[in-house]
Protein backbone atom coordinates (compact mmCIF):
# COMPACT_ATOMS: atom_id res chain seq x y z
CA UNK A 1 0.00 0.00 0.00
CA UNK A 2 0.97 3.39 -0.73
CA UNK A 3 0.70 5.70 1.45
CA UNK A 4 1.37 9.33 0.19
CA UNK A 5 0.64 11.40 3.50
CA UNK A 6 0.81 11.67 7.12
CA UNK A 7 -2.70 11.08 7.28
CA UNK A 8 -3.56 8.85 4.35
CA UNK A 9 -5.54 6.21 6.13
CA UNK A 10 -7.50 4.91 3.19
CA UNK A 11 -5.99 2.44 0.92
CA UNK A 12 -4.13 4.36 -1.96
CA UNK A 13 -5.29 2.99 -5.34
CA UNK A 14 -8.10 1.91 -7.47
CA UNK A 15 -6.71 -2.15 -7.10
CA UNK A 16 -6.65 -2.07 -3.56
CA UNK A 17 -10.38 -1.41 -2.96
CA UNK A 18 -11.47 -3.83 -5.55
CA UNK A 19 -9.21 -6.38 -3.72
CA UNK A 20 -10.37 -5.17 -0.96
CA UNK A 21 -14.35 -5.65 -2.19
CA UNK A 22 -13.60 -9.02 -3.45
CA UNK A 23 -12.11 -10.34 -0.30
CA UNK A 24 -15.50 -9.19 2.24
CA UNK A 25 -17.83 -10.68 -0.87
CA UNK A 26 -16.17 -14.25 0.35
CA UNK A 27 -18.13 -15.18 3.84
CA UNK A 28 -21.14 -14.23 1.33
CA UNK A 29 -19.96 -16.97 -1.46
CA UNK A 30 -19.49 -19.69 1.75
CA UNK A 31 -22.65 -19.27 2.24
CA UNK A 32 -24.00 -19.18 -1.06
CA UNK A 33 -21.86 -21.97 -1.68
CA UNK A 34 -22.78 -24.14 1.59
CA UNK A 35 -26.59 -23.74 1.16
CA UNK A 36 -26.88 -24.28 -2.58
CA UNK A 37 -23.68 -26.19 -3.81
CA UNK A 38 -21.00 -25.23 -6.14
CA UNK A 39 -22.83 -23.52 -8.46
CA UNK A 40 -22.72 -19.72 -7.37
CA UNK A 41 -18.68 -20.33 -7.06
CA UNK A 42 -18.33 -21.66 -10.23
CA UNK A 43 -20.63 -18.55 -11.45
CA UNK A 44 -18.43 -16.21 -9.69
CA UNK A 45 -15.09 -17.79 -11.12
CA UNK A 46 -16.06 -18.46 -14.67
CA UNK A 47 -17.68 -14.64 -15.00
CA UNK A 48 -14.63 -13.40 -13.32
CA UNK A 49 -12.84 -14.66 -16.26
CA UNK A 50 -15.22 -13.65 -18.68
CA UNK A 51 -15.43 -10.23 -17.59
CA UNK A 52 -11.55 -9.85 -17.34
CA UNK A 53 -11.69 -11.02 -21.35
CA UNK A 54 -13.73 -8.82 -22.36
CA UNK A 55 -12.46 -5.96 -20.48
CA UNK A 56 -8.80 -6.73 -22.33
CA UNK A 57 -10.41 -7.48 -25.45
CA UNK A 58 -12.13 -3.97 -25.59
CA UNK A 59 -9.16 -2.36 -24.05
CA UNK A 60 -6.85 -3.96 -27.20
CA UNK A 61 -9.16 -2.45 -29.28
CA UNK A 62 -9.58 1.03 -27.70
CA UNK A 63 -5.79 0.76 -27.84
CA UNK A 64 -5.70 1.57 -24.29
CA UNK A 65 -2.50 -0.37 -21.85
CA UNK A 66 -3.83 -3.31 -20.70
CA UNK A 67 -1.63 -4.05 -17.92
CA UNK A 68 -2.84 -0.90 -16.40
CA UNK A 69 -6.76 -1.35 -16.52
CA UNK A 70 -6.76 -5.16 -16.05
CA UNK A 71 -5.00 -3.98 -12.93
CA UNK A 72 -7.39 -2.05 -11.14
CA UNK A 73 -9.41 -4.97 -10.59
CA UNK A 74 -12.22 -3.40 -11.60
CA UNK A 75 -13.62 -5.83 -13.98
CA UNK A 76 -13.00 -8.76 -11.30
CA UNK A 77 -15.29 -6.88 -9.08
CA UNK A 78 -18.43 -6.68 -11.50
CA UNK A 79 -17.37 -10.14 -12.82
CA UNK A 80 -17.38 -11.31 -8.87
CA UNK A 81 -21.00 -9.42 -7.98
CA UNK A 82 -22.70 -10.38 -11.33
CA UNK A 83 -21.56 -14.08 -10.33
CA UNK A 84 -23.14 -13.61 -7.03
CA UNK A 85 -26.10 -12.08 -8.24
CA UNK A 86 -27.08 -14.85 -11.04
CA UNK A 87 -28.90 -18.22 -10.37
CA UNK A 88 -26.51 -21.11 -9.68
CA UNK A 89 -26.57 -23.53 -12.51
CA UNK A 90 -27.54 -21.06 -15.54
CA UNK A 91 -25.74 -22.56 -18.78
CA UNK A 92 -22.23 -20.92 -19.53
CA UNK A 93 -24.08 -18.72 -22.59
CA UNK A 94 -25.78 -16.78 -19.80
CA UNK A 95 -22.00 -15.85 -18.34
CA UNK A 96 -21.26 -14.67 -21.78
CA UNK A 97 -24.15 -12.89 -22.52
CA UNK A 98 -23.83 -11.31 -18.94
CA UNK A 99 -19.82 -10.10 -19.19
CA UNK A 100 -20.89 -8.98 -22.25
CA UNK A 101 -23.09 -6.61 -21.25
CA UNK A 102 -21.39 -5.53 -18.44
CA UNK A 103 -18.09 -5.14 -19.82
CA UNK A 104 -18.52 -4.19 -23.36
CA UNK A 105 -22.12 -2.56 -23.19
CA UNK A 106 -22.51 -0.92 -19.84
CA UNK A 107 -18.69 0.17 -19.07
CA UNK A 108 -16.69 0.53 -22.34
CA UNK A 109 -19.61 1.87 -24.36
CA UNK A 110 -19.89 4.74 -21.91
CA UNK A 111 -16.13 5.21 -21.81
CA UNK A 112 -14.37 2.65 -19.77
CA UNK A 113 -14.51 3.01 -15.57
CA UNK A 114 -15.20 5.84 -14.14
CA UNK A 115 -17.30 6.84 -17.06
CA UNK A 116 -20.06 4.26 -16.62
CA UNK A 117 -23.70 6.45 -15.46
CA UNK A 118 -25.20 2.79 -14.17
CA UNK A 119 -23.53 -0.18 -12.46
CA UNK A 120 -22.05 -2.66 -14.78
CA UNK A 121 -22.88 -5.46 -13.06
CA UNK A 122 -26.36 -4.59 -12.51
CA UNK A 123 -27.11 -3.67 -16.45
CA UNK A 124 -26.54 -7.12 -17.15
CA UNK A 125 -28.39 -8.57 -14.38
CA UNK A 126 -31.30 -6.89 -15.87
CA UNK A 127 -30.35 -7.42 -19.65
CA UNK A 128 -30.27 -11.23 -18.27
CA UNK A 129 -33.21 -11.03 -16.67
CA UNK A 130 -35.55 -9.80 -18.90
CA UNK A 131 -33.78 -11.74 -21.98
CA UNK A 132 -34.21 -14.93 -20.50
CA UNK A 133 -36.74 -14.79 -17.12
CA UNK A 134 -36.85 -18.54 -17.45
CA UNK A 135 -33.22 -19.30 -16.76
CA UNK A 136 -33.29 -16.40 -14.85
CA UNK A 137 -35.30 -17.62 -12.12
CA UNK A 138 -34.35 -20.95 -11.80
CA UNK A 139 -32.80 -20.82 -8.02
CA UNK A 140 -31.35 -24.26 -6.48
CA UNK A 141 -32.95 -25.49 -3.51
CA UNK A 142 -30.99 -24.78 -0.60
CA UNK A 143 -30.24 -27.79 1.77
CA UNK A 144 -32.05 -27.46 4.41
CA UNK A 145 -35.09 -28.33 2.61
CA UNK A 146 -33.57 -31.46 0.23
CA UNK A 147 -35.34 -34.30 0.92
CA UNK A 148 -33.96 -37.79 1.30
CA UNK A 149 -34.05 -38.94 -2.13
CA UNK A 150 -31.97 -35.57 -3.29
CA UNK A 151 -28.46 -34.84 -3.04
CA UNK A 152 -26.52 -31.38 -3.03
CA UNK A 153 -25.69 -31.18 -6.37
CA UNK A 154 -22.04 -32.11 -6.88
CA UNK A 155 -19.32 -29.85 -8.64
CA UNK A 156 -18.74 -32.50 -11.75
CA UNK A 157 -22.82 -33.07 -12.32
CA UNK A 158 -22.48 -29.00 -12.15
CA UNK A 159 -20.22 -28.30 -14.48
CA UNK A 160 -21.78 -30.57 -17.43
CA UNK A 161 -24.91 -29.11 -16.36
CA UNK A 162 -23.44 -25.81 -17.24
CA UNK A 163 -21.23 -26.67 -20.29
CA UNK A 164 -23.19 -29.85 -21.96
CA UNK A 165 -26.72 -28.92 -20.56
CA UNK A 166 -27.34 -32.48 -19.11
CA UNK A 167 -30.10 -32.39 -16.74
CA UNK A 168 -29.02 -32.48 -13.07
CA UNK A 169 -29.47 -35.01 -10.47
CA UNK A 170 -31.92 -37.60 -12.19
CA UNK A 171 -35.32 -36.11 -12.39
CA UNK A 172 -36.12 -32.55 -14.53
CA UNK A 173 -36.40 -29.26 -12.86
CA UNK A 174 -36.46 -30.98 -9.29
CA UNK A 175 -33.34 -29.30 -8.15
CA UNK A 176 -35.35 -25.62 -8.63
CA UNK A 177 -37.27 -24.32 -6.52
CA UNK A 178 -39.41 -21.46 -5.38
CA UNK A 179 -37.11 -18.36 -2.82
CA UNK A 180 -38.53 -17.15 -0.17
CA UNK A 181 -39.45 -13.81 -1.97
CA UNK A 182 -41.43 -15.83 -4.40
CA UNK A 183 -43.41 -18.39 -1.97
CA UNK A 184 -43.91 -14.84 0.24
CA UNK A 185 -45.26 -13.16 -3.25
CA UNK A 186 -47.62 -16.27 -3.69
CA UNK A 187 -49.02 -16.65 -0.58
CA UNK A 188 -52.60 -15.28 -0.57
CA UNK A 189 -54.08 -17.20 1.38
CA UNK A 190 -52.30 -18.18 4.62
CA UNK A 191 -51.35 -16.32 7.87
CA UNK A 192 -47.46 -15.66 8.24
CA UNK A 193 -47.44 -18.05 10.82
CA UNK A 194 -49.14 -20.73 8.75
CA UNK A 195 -46.94 -19.82 5.65
CA UNK A 196 -44.04 -19.97 8.16
CA UNK A 197 -44.93 -23.36 9.45
CA UNK A 198 -46.32 -25.09 6.39
CA UNK A 199 -43.26 -24.15 3.77
CA UNK A 200 -40.12 -25.86 4.61
CA UNK A 201 -38.61 -22.97 3.58
CA UNK A 202 -38.93 -20.86 6.50
CA UNK A 203 -40.39 -24.11 8.51
CA UNK A 204 -36.40 -24.69 8.18
CA UNK A 205 -34.70 -21.58 8.72
CA UNK A 206 -34.39 -19.08 11.53
CA UNK A 207 -35.71 -15.99 10.36
CA UNK A 208 -35.67 -15.38 7.11
CA UNK A 209 -36.08 -18.25 4.77
CA UNK A 210 -34.10 -21.51 4.42
CA UNK A 211 -30.43 -20.27 3.25
CA UNK A 212 -31.07 -16.65 2.06
CA UNK A 213 -30.74 -15.58 5.54
CA UNK A 214 -27.05 -16.69 6.21
CA UNK A 215 -25.96 -15.58 2.40
CA UNK A 216 -27.31 -12.04 3.31
CA UNK A 217 -25.74 -12.62 6.97
CA UNK A 218 -22.23 -12.75 4.97
CA UNK A 219 -22.86 -10.62 2.75
CA UNK A 220 -23.69 -8.04 6.27
CA UNK A 221 -20.53 -9.70 7.69
CA UNK A 222 -18.42 -8.31 4.61
CA UNK A 223 -20.26 -5.10 4.12
CA UNK A 224 -18.94 -4.44 7.97
CA UNK A 225 -15.13 -5.59 7.04
CA UNK A 226 -15.62 -2.97 4.32
CA UNK A 227 -17.03 0.12 6.34
CA UNK A 228 -14.15 -0.91 8.80
CA UNK A 229 -11.51 -0.82 6.11
CA UNK A 230 -13.06 2.79 5.14
CA UNK A 231 -13.72 1.78 2.08
CA UNK A 232 -16.95 3.75 1.58
CA UNK A 233 -18.67 5.74 4.01
CA UNK A 234 -22.10 4.19 6.21
CA UNK A 235 -24.63 5.92 4.67
CA UNK A 236 -26.01 4.66 1.26
CA UNK A 237 -26.26 1.28 3.00
CA UNK A 238 -27.42 2.68 6.13
CA UNK A 239 -29.81 4.45 4.54
CA UNK A 240 -30.98 1.93 2.15
CA UNK A 241 -31.43 -0.76 5.25
CA UNK A 242 -33.46 1.85 7.53
CA UNK A 243 -35.90 2.42 4.49
CA UNK A 244 -36.57 -1.08 3.78
CA UNK A 245 -36.85 -1.22 7.46
CA UNK A 246 -39.40 1.42 7.97
CA UNK A 247 -41.52 0.33 4.81
CA UNK A 248 -41.20 -3.48 6.16
CA UNK A 249 -42.77 -2.27 9.89
CA UNK A 250 -45.73 -0.21 7.89
CA UNK A 251 -46.67 -2.95 5.03
CA UNK A 252 -46.36 -6.38 7.91
CA UNK A 253 -50.20 -5.54 8.92
CA UNK A 254 -49.23 -7.60 11.99
CA UNK A 255 -48.74 -11.04 10.44
CA UNK A 256 -51.60 -11.21 8.19
CA UNK A 257 -52.57 -13.47 4.61
CA UNK A 258 -52.00 -9.69 3.25
CA UNK A 259 -48.70 -9.47 5.38
CA UNK A 260 -45.88 -7.69 3.24
CA UNK A 261 -43.13 -9.23 4.68
CA UNK A 262 -41.62 -8.91 8.16
CA UNK A 263 -38.85 -6.41 8.49
CA UNK A 264 -36.36 -9.20 9.56
CA UNK A 265 -37.71 -10.88 6.25
CA UNK A 266 -37.15 -8.34 3.90
CA UNK A 267 -33.62 -6.83 5.53
CA UNK A 268 -32.49 -10.78 5.25
CA UNK A 269 -33.73 -11.92 1.94
CA UNK A 270 -32.60 -11.65 -2.02
CA UNK A 271 -30.15 -9.63 -2.60
CA UNK A 272 -30.73 -6.86 -0.01
CA UNK A 273 -27.46 -6.82 1.89
CA UNK A 274 -25.72 -7.90 -1.47
CA UNK A 275 -27.17 -4.76 -2.97
CA UNK A 276 -26.97 -2.51 0.15
CA UNK A 277 -22.93 -2.93 1.06
CA UNK A 278 -21.54 -3.68 -2.49
CA UNK A 279 -23.88 -2.54 -5.38
CA UNK A 280 -25.73 1.24 -4.26
CA UNK A 281 -21.58 2.21 -2.84
CA UNK A 282 -20.23 1.59 -6.28
CA UNK A 283 -18.57 4.92 -6.13
CA UNK A 284 -18.90 5.98 -10.00
CA UNK A 285 -22.64 4.94 -10.73
CA UNK A 286 -23.89 6.70 -7.13
CA UNK A 287 -23.92 9.90 -5.40
CA UNK A 288 -21.38 12.09 -4.37
CA UNK A 289 -21.23 13.93 -1.41
CA UNK A 290 -22.85 11.91 2.20
CA UNK A 291 -25.97 13.54 2.22
CA UNK A 292 -26.57 12.97 -1.53
CA UNK A 293 -26.01 9.27 -0.66
CA UNK A 294 -28.51 9.21 2.25
CA UNK A 295 -30.92 10.67 0.12
CA UNK A 296 -29.92 8.10 -2.73
CA UNK A 297 -29.92 5.05 -0.47
CA UNK A 298 -32.82 5.60 1.28
CA UNK A 299 -34.98 5.82 -1.73
CA UNK A 300 -33.20 3.23 -3.26
CA UNK A 301 -34.71 0.96 -0.21
CA UNK A 302 -38.11 2.72 -0.67
CA UNK A 303 -38.18 1.28 -4.21
CA UNK A 304 -36.19 -1.83 -3.51
CA UNK A 305 -39.73 -2.42 -0.92
CA UNK A 306 -42.25 -1.02 -3.57
CA UNK A 307 -40.96 -3.43 -6.56
CA UNK A 308 -40.92 -6.63 -3.94
CA UNK A 309 -44.26 -5.83 -2.77
CA UNK A 310 -46.27 -4.57 -5.96
CA UNK A 311 -44.05 -5.23 -8.83
CA UNK A 312 -43.92 -8.40 -11.27
CA UNK A 313 -40.55 -9.41 -10.56
CA UNK A 314 -39.47 -11.16 -6.97
CA UNK A 315 -36.73 -9.35 -6.46
CA UNK A 316 -36.17 -6.01 -6.87
CA UNK A 317 -32.78 -4.63 -5.94
CA UNK A 318 -31.02 -4.63 -9.51
CA UNK A 319 -33.68 -2.02 -10.89
CA UNK A 320 -33.95 -0.04 -8.03
CA UNK A 321 -30.42 0.83 -8.20
CA UNK A 322 -30.69 0.94 -11.96
CA UNK A 323 -33.37 3.91 -11.38
CA UNK A 324 -31.48 5.66 -8.97
CA UNK A 325 -28.67 5.14 -10.85
CA UNK A 326 -30.59 7.77 -13.37
CA UNK A 327 -31.38 10.14 -10.81
CA UNK A 328 -27.43 10.08 -9.22
CA UNK A 329 -26.74 13.30 -10.74
CA UNK A 330 -29.83 15.31 -10.15
CA UNK A 331 -29.72 14.33 -6.45
CA UNK A 332 -26.02 15.68 -6.39
CA UNK A 333 -27.31 19.24 -7.92
CA UNK A 334 -29.51 19.33 -5.26
CA UNK A 335 -26.75 18.37 -2.43
CA UNK A 336 -23.41 20.35 -3.12
CA UNK A 337 -21.88 20.59 0.04
CA UNK A 338 -21.07 23.80 1.26
CA UNK A 339 -17.16 24.68 0.92
CA UNK A 340 -15.47 26.30 3.88
CA UNK A 341 -15.46 29.76 3.65
CA UNK A 342 -18.53 30.17 1.75
CA UNK A 343 -22.00 30.61 3.50
CA UNK A 344 -24.43 28.92 0.79
CA UNK A 345 -23.33 26.11 -1.34
CA UNK A 346 -23.35 26.35 -5.10
CA UNK A 347 -25.60 23.83 -7.18
CA UNK A 348 -24.03 22.13 -9.85
CA UNK A 349 -22.84 18.50 -10.77
CA UNK A 350 -19.55 19.51 -12.16
CA UNK A 351 -16.80 22.02 -11.61
CA UNK A 352 -18.11 25.67 -12.68
CA UNK A 353 -15.33 27.97 -13.64
CA UNK A 354 -15.70 31.21 -11.66
CA UNK B 1 -34.29 28.11 -58.62
CA UNK B 2 -32.58 28.10 -61.72
CA UNK B 3 -29.93 26.04 -61.33
CA UNK B 4 -30.21 22.56 -62.32
CA UNK B 5 -31.42 19.92 -60.42
CA UNK B 6 -28.82 17.47 -59.00
CA UNK B 7 -30.66 14.24 -58.79
CA UNK B 8 -27.74 12.26 -57.91
CA UNK B 9 -27.11 14.63 -54.94
CA UNK B 10 -30.78 14.44 -53.57
CA UNK B 11 -30.25 10.17 -53.89
CA UNK B 12 -27.09 10.62 -51.90
CA UNK B 13 -28.69 12.83 -49.27
CA UNK B 14 -31.90 11.12 -48.99
CA UNK B 15 -29.96 7.47 -48.82
CA UNK B 16 -26.94 8.30 -46.66
CA UNK B 17 -25.02 11.76 -46.22
CA UNK B 18 -28.79 13.47 -44.26
CA UNK B 19 -30.19 9.94 -43.61
CA UNK B 20 -33.55 10.59 -41.71
CA UNK B 21 -33.04 7.87 -39.44
CA UNK B 22 -29.17 7.54 -38.96
CA UNK B 23 -28.76 11.44 -39.31
CA UNK B 24 -31.38 13.73 -38.43
CA UNK B 25 -32.70 10.76 -35.79
CA UNK B 26 -36.19 11.97 -37.41
CA UNK B 27 -39.53 9.73 -36.67
CA UNK B 28 -37.69 7.61 -33.95
CA UNK B 29 -41.07 6.78 -32.75
CA UNK B 30 -41.81 4.00 -35.14
CA UNK B 31 -38.10 3.38 -35.72
CA UNK B 32 -38.20 2.32 -32.49
CA UNK B 33 -41.79 0.35 -31.77
CA UNK B 34 -41.89 -1.54 -34.58
CA UNK B 35 -38.56 -2.25 -35.96
CA UNK B 36 -38.90 -6.13 -34.08
CA UNK B 37 -39.08 -8.14 -37.17
CA UNK B 38 -38.64 -7.40 -41.00
CA UNK B 39 -41.85 -7.98 -41.98
CA UNK B 40 -43.28 -5.44 -39.98
CA UNK B 41 -39.87 -2.76 -40.41
CA UNK B 42 -40.38 -3.22 -44.07
CA UNK B 43 -44.17 -2.75 -43.86
CA UNK B 44 -44.06 0.43 -41.97
CA UNK B 45 -41.28 1.95 -44.00
CA UNK B 46 -43.16 1.23 -47.69
CA UNK B 47 -46.40 2.92 -45.43
CA UNK B 48 -44.13 5.92 -44.63
CA UNK B 49 -42.35 5.97 -48.10
CA UNK B 50 -46.09 6.17 -50.07
CA UNK B 51 -47.24 9.34 -47.51
CA UNK B 52 -43.51 11.03 -47.92
CA UNK B 53 -43.73 10.56 -51.71
CA UNK B 54 -47.35 12.16 -51.96
CA UNK B 55 -46.76 14.66 -49.60
CA UNK B 56 -44.06 16.24 -51.14
CA UNK B 57 -45.28 15.95 -54.44
CA UNK B 58 -48.98 17.52 -53.34
CA UNK B 59 -47.02 19.99 -51.41
CA UNK B 60 -44.30 20.96 -54.35
CA UNK B 61 -47.86 21.72 -56.48
CA UNK B 62 -49.69 23.79 -54.23
CA UNK B 63 -46.20 25.68 -52.89
CA UNK B 64 -46.91 29.03 -54.84
CA UNK B 65 -50.46 28.70 -53.59
CA UNK B 66 -50.21 28.62 -49.61
CA UNK B 67 -48.70 31.62 -47.64
CA UNK B 68 -46.28 31.35 -45.35
CA UNK B 69 -48.04 32.09 -42.55
CA UNK B 70 -50.44 28.84 -42.72
CA UNK B 71 -47.72 27.20 -44.42
CA UNK B 72 -47.60 24.32 -41.37
CA UNK B 73 -51.07 23.66 -41.17
CA UNK B 74 -51.86 22.86 -44.85
CA UNK B 75 -48.55 20.58 -45.06
CA UNK B 76 -49.60 18.41 -42.00
CA UNK B 77 -53.56 18.55 -43.39
CA UNK B 78 -52.12 16.76 -47.16
CA UNK B 79 -49.74 14.40 -44.97
CA UNK B 80 -52.60 13.23 -42.77
CA UNK B 81 -54.95 12.81 -45.62
CA UNK B 82 -52.16 10.98 -47.58
CA UNK B 83 -51.85 8.75 -43.92
CA UNK B 84 -55.47 8.39 -44.32
CA UNK B 85 -55.15 6.57 -47.89
CA UNK B 86 -52.33 4.18 -46.64
CA UNK B 87 -54.34 3.30 -43.56
CA UNK B 88 -56.97 2.31 -45.86
CA UNK B 89 -55.04 0.63 -48.47
CA UNK B 90 -53.31 -1.56 -45.93
CA UNK B 91 -56.52 -2.24 -44.28
CA UNK B 92 -57.63 -3.25 -47.55
CA UNK B 93 -55.07 -5.74 -48.69
CA UNK B 94 -52.20 -6.44 -45.73
CA UNK B 95 -55.44 -6.28 -43.49
CA UNK B 96 -53.21 -8.87 -40.57
CA UNK B 97 -49.79 -6.28 -40.67
CA UNK B 98 -52.10 -3.43 -40.46
CA UNK B 99 -53.67 -5.24 -37.06
CA UNK B 100 -49.87 -5.88 -35.89
CA UNK B 101 -48.69 -2.62 -36.70
CA UNK B 102 -52.02 -0.93 -35.15
CA UNK B 103 -51.59 2.67 -34.05
CA UNK B 104 -48.25 3.41 -35.90
CA UNK B 105 -49.71 3.84 -38.84
CA UNK B 106 -51.83 6.75 -38.27
CA UNK B 107 -48.93 8.09 -36.31
CA UNK B 108 -46.96 8.14 -39.72
CA UNK B 109 -48.64 11.77 -39.62
CA UNK B 110 -46.78 13.04 -36.77
CA UNK B 111 -43.24 11.56 -37.96
CA UNK B 112 -41.02 14.58 -38.28
CA UNK B 113 -39.27 13.51 -41.32
CA UNK B 114 -42.28 13.75 -43.35
CA UNK B 115 -43.12 17.53 -42.18
CA UNK B 116 -39.29 18.20 -42.27
CA UNK B 117 -39.01 17.11 -45.99
CA UNK B 118 -42.01 19.09 -46.44
CA UNK B 119 -41.20 22.37 -45.51
CA UNK B 120 -37.17 22.07 -46.04
CA UNK B 121 -37.44 20.56 -49.46
CA UNK B 122 -40.19 19.95 -51.08
CA UNK B 123 -42.11 23.17 -50.51
CA UNK B 124 -38.62 25.40 -52.32
CA UNK B 125 -37.94 22.95 -55.36
CA UNK B 126 -40.48 21.66 -58.62
CA UNK B 127 -42.60 18.89 -58.88
CA UNK B 128 -40.21 16.08 -60.26
CA UNK B 129 -37.40 16.72 -57.79
CA UNK B 130 -39.76 16.75 -54.94
CA UNK B 131 -41.19 13.44 -55.45
CA UNK B 132 -37.73 12.09 -55.92
CA UNK B 133 -36.53 13.53 -53.09
CA UNK B 134 -39.73 11.96 -51.02
CA UNK B 135 -38.77 8.35 -52.66
CA UNK B 136 -35.13 8.79 -51.96
CA UNK B 137 -35.88 9.62 -48.39
CA UNK B 138 -38.50 7.62 -47.73
CA UNK B 139 -35.64 4.35 -49.39
CA UNK B 140 -33.07 5.67 -46.49
CA UNK B 141 -35.50 4.96 -43.74
CA UNK B 142 -36.99 2.33 -45.27
CA UNK B 143 -33.41 0.91 -45.13
CA UNK B 144 -32.72 1.64 -41.84
CA UNK B 145 -35.77 0.14 -40.80
CA UNK B 146 -35.04 -3.02 -42.12
CA UNK B 147 -31.23 -3.27 -41.24
CA UNK B 148 -33.01 -2.78 -37.26
CA UNK B 149 -35.57 -5.15 -37.91
CA UNK B 150 -32.91 -7.76 -39.24
CA UNK B 151 -30.68 -7.80 -36.72
CA UNK B 152 -33.63 -7.66 -33.83
CA UNK B 153 -34.89 -10.64 -36.04
CA UNK B 154 -32.15 -12.61 -35.82
CA UNK B 155 -30.81 -12.00 -32.38
CA UNK B 156 -34.71 -11.98 -31.03
CA UNK B 157 -35.88 -14.91 -32.07
CA UNK B 158 -33.55 -16.38 -34.43
CA UNK B 159 -35.60 -16.51 -37.83
CA UNK B 160 -35.34 -14.12 -41.13
CA UNK B 161 -38.26 -12.91 -43.49
CA UNK B 162 -40.98 -14.37 -40.56
CA UNK B 163 -44.31 -13.95 -41.43
CA UNK B 164 -43.87 -11.87 -44.83
CA UNK B 165 -46.89 -13.54 -46.38
CA UNK B 166 -48.66 -10.69 -44.57
CA UNK B 167 -46.61 -8.50 -46.76
CA UNK B 168 -46.11 -10.14 -49.63
CA UNK B 169 -49.20 -12.34 -50.25
CA UNK B 170 -49.08 -16.27 -50.29
CA UNK B 171 -45.83 -16.78 -52.54
CA UNK B 172 -43.92 -15.49 -49.47
CA UNK B 173 -45.66 -18.39 -47.06
CA UNK B 174 -42.68 -20.50 -46.84
CA UNK B 175 -39.60 -17.88 -46.62
CA UNK B 176 -39.04 -17.92 -42.41
CA UNK B 177 -35.50 -19.04 -42.22
CA UNK B 178 -34.88 -20.66 -38.69
CA UNK B 179 -31.35 -19.78 -38.32
CA UNK B 180 -30.57 -20.97 -34.86
CA UNK B 181 -32.36 -24.49 -35.57
CA UNK B 182 -35.54 -24.65 -33.79
CA UNK B 183 -34.97 -24.71 -29.65
CA UNK B 184 -33.39 -21.57 -30.18
CA UNK B 185 -35.54 -19.20 -27.59
CA UNK B 186 -34.08 -15.94 -28.96
CA UNK B 187 -32.90 -13.13 -26.73
CA UNK B 188 -36.15 -10.87 -25.59
CA UNK B 189 -34.18 -8.11 -24.90
CA UNK B 190 -33.58 -7.96 -28.64
CA UNK B 191 -37.64 -7.92 -29.33
CA UNK B 192 -38.20 -4.92 -26.65
CA UNK B 193 -37.92 -1.32 -26.79
CA UNK B 194 -33.99 -1.42 -25.29
CA UNK B 195 -32.94 -3.28 -27.66
CA UNK B 196 -34.24 -1.34 -30.65
CA UNK B 197 -32.28 1.35 -28.83
CA UNK B 198 -29.04 -0.71 -28.58
CA UNK B 199 -29.42 -1.93 -31.97
CA UNK B 200 -29.89 1.74 -33.35
CA UNK B 201 -27.12 3.31 -31.28
CA UNK B 202 -24.76 0.96 -32.85
CA UNK B 203 -25.87 1.46 -36.55
CA UNK B 204 -25.31 4.84 -35.88
CA UNK B 205 -21.66 4.30 -34.89
CA UNK B 206 -21.24 2.47 -38.14
CA UNK B 207 -22.26 4.74 -40.00
CA UNK B 208 -19.79 7.72 -38.15
CA UNK B 209 -16.79 4.95 -38.41
CA UNK B 210 -17.41 4.50 -42.20
CA UNK B 211 -17.42 8.25 -42.89
CA UNK B 212 -14.56 8.95 -40.91
CA UNK B 213 -12.61 6.83 -42.77
CA UNK B 214 -13.67 7.87 -46.09
CA UNK B 215 -13.12 11.94 -45.18
CA UNK B 216 -9.80 10.64 -44.14
CA UNK B 217 -8.65 8.66 -47.17
CA UNK B 218 -10.43 12.04 -49.03
CA UNK B 219 -7.93 14.01 -47.05
CA UNK B 220 -4.61 11.46 -47.59
CA UNK B 221 -5.64 11.42 -51.25
CA UNK B 222 -5.92 15.15 -51.24
CA UNK B 223 -2.76 15.25 -49.74
CA UNK B 224 -0.95 12.99 -51.46
CA UNK B 225 -2.09 14.37 -54.91
CA UNK B 226 -0.36 17.79 -55.86
CA UNK B 227 2.77 16.77 -54.07
CA UNK B 228 3.06 14.10 -57.30
CA UNK B 229 1.60 16.08 -60.16
CA UNK B 230 2.85 19.54 -59.18
CA UNK B 231 6.68 17.97 -58.51
CA UNK B 232 9.14 19.29 -61.39
CA UNK B 233 11.72 16.94 -61.75
CA UNK B 234 15.20 18.17 -62.28
CA UNK B 235 17.12 14.90 -62.68
CA UNK B 236 16.93 12.04 -64.75
CA UNK B 237 17.09 9.70 -62.93
CA UNK B 238 14.14 8.19 -60.79
CA UNK B 239 15.32 6.95 -57.55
Amino acid sequence: MRITSPHAHTPGNTGDVMKQIILATIPGLIALTYFFGPGSLINVIMMTAACMGVEAAILKLRRRPLGFYLGDYSAAVTGVLLGLAIPPYCPWWIVAIGAISAIGIAKHLYGGIGYNPFNPAMIAYVILLISFPLEMSQWAEPRTVLTESKELIGPFSALSHIWFGTPLTGALDAWTGATPLDSFKQNNSLLVEQLYASDSLFSTARWAGAGWEWVNIGFLAGGIYLLYKKIFTWHAPIAMLAMLFFCACIGYDNGSSNSLGSPLFHLLSGGTMLGAFFIITDPVSSAVSNRGRLIFGALAGLLIYLIRSFGNYPDAVAFAVLLMNFAAPFIDYYTVPRTYGHKKAKRATIKQES
Amino acid sequence: MSTPVNYKEISHNGLWKNNAALVQLLGLCPLLAVTGSIVNALGLGLATMLVLVGSNMAVSLIRHAVSDAVRLPAFVMIIASFTTCTELLMKAYTFELYQILGIFIPLIVTNCAILGRADAFACKNKVLPSIWDGLMMGAGFTLVLVAIGTIREIIGSGTLFADMHLLLGPMAENWTIHLFGDNFQGMLIAILPPGAFIVTGFLIALKNIIDAKQSERAKRAKAADPKISKRVRTTGTVS
